[in-house]
């Protein structure tokens, strides 16, 4: 018994769109971050999926370079924030209005 | 049994991703991130990309994770989080997306399924007991330009990690 590829989409669907929500609705940055980390893992489901239907190896090396990109981001977002709190001592984000219109 | 093992892993998935967003307190929410991870690769497992799973578990949930707790140690997270008062943009944004990611699967799910063996023209390589094997000869030979560009990837996102998190040589006595 195969599970269909639709399953999986509707699992990918529901992370990413928590993660969306994530974004939107929290105020802790760090919880933010945590986020944007849910939904590249919905993407790497999605990917892995699609390349065990279409017994492709391509999907699986995407997921090897998103895990890279999202190493990357975790290191200069946190450092971002180290600096930011060492600047501004809080990580509400509804304090860092510099840029704000 | 298959489909046992998938309903695990994707009703974990699902639940610790939202305890994600919703638990309060950051320690939390990145534990919770970490059941989901595991999870993550054991669905990995089932779908027979072996090396992706154990990838996952050793650079997200031993090297992403452990850098977002000492993060959130580091700054002593202890005031009260409350959420934000974007509920009705996050409603605007989410529920019409997710209604029509749903309508498109539900639509498309026929088709997506029958007419898929027309897509695999030509098996790349097929993927072989030997997943980690075929991942590396593909990935240093068919995608040997990214992999590299992914090194230069990571070593400036190294410099530049460093670089902003330095304290500033004349601020200590200032």
């Amino acid at each position: 018994m195969t599970i269909p590829i639709s399953y999986y989409l509707i699992l990918s669907a529901i992370v990413f769109f928590t993660g969306v929500m994530g974004v939107l609705i929290r105020r802790n940055i760090i919880a933010i971050l945590l986020s944007v980390e849910l939904m590249l893992n919905a993407t790497n489901i999605n990917f892995v999926a699609f390349s065990h239907h279409l017994q492709d190896l391509g999907g699986q090396v995407f997921v090897f370079f998103a895990l890279t990109v999202a190493a990357a981001e975790v290191a200069v977002g946190l450092a971002i924030i180290i600096a930011l709190h060492r600047s501004r001592s809080t990580i509400n984000v509804e304090e860092f209005n510099l840029l704000k219109w | 049994m298959s489909q046992l093992f998938f309903g695990y892993f994707a009703g974990m998935i699902a639940i610790t991703s939202i305890l994600v967003v919703a638990l309060r307190n950051p320690v939390y929410s990145a534990l919770s991130l970490l059941v989901m991870f595991f999870h993550v690769a054991g669905l990995f497992i089932t779908l027979h990309a072996e090396f992706l799973a154990a990838v996952q578990i050793i650079v997200y949930a031993g090297a992403i994770l452990v850098l977002y707790l000492f993060v959130v140690m580091i700054l002593n997270v202890t005031q009260d989080d409350r959420y934000h008062s974007q509920w009705l943009i996050a409603g605007v944004v989410c529920i019409p997306l997710f209604i029509e990611s749903i309508l498109l699967l539900s639509g498309g799910a026929g088709a997506l399924n029958t007419g898929s063996p027309s897509l695999q023209s030509e098996p790349h390589e097929a993927i072989t007991a030997n997943n980690t094997l075929a991942i590396g000869k593909t990935l240093f030979s068919t995608y040997l330009f990214p992999f590299e560009v992914a090194s230069l990837v990571l070593l400036v996102a190294m410099i530049g990690a460093i670089v902003i998190a330095k304290r500033d040589i004349g601020e200590h006595d200032a």
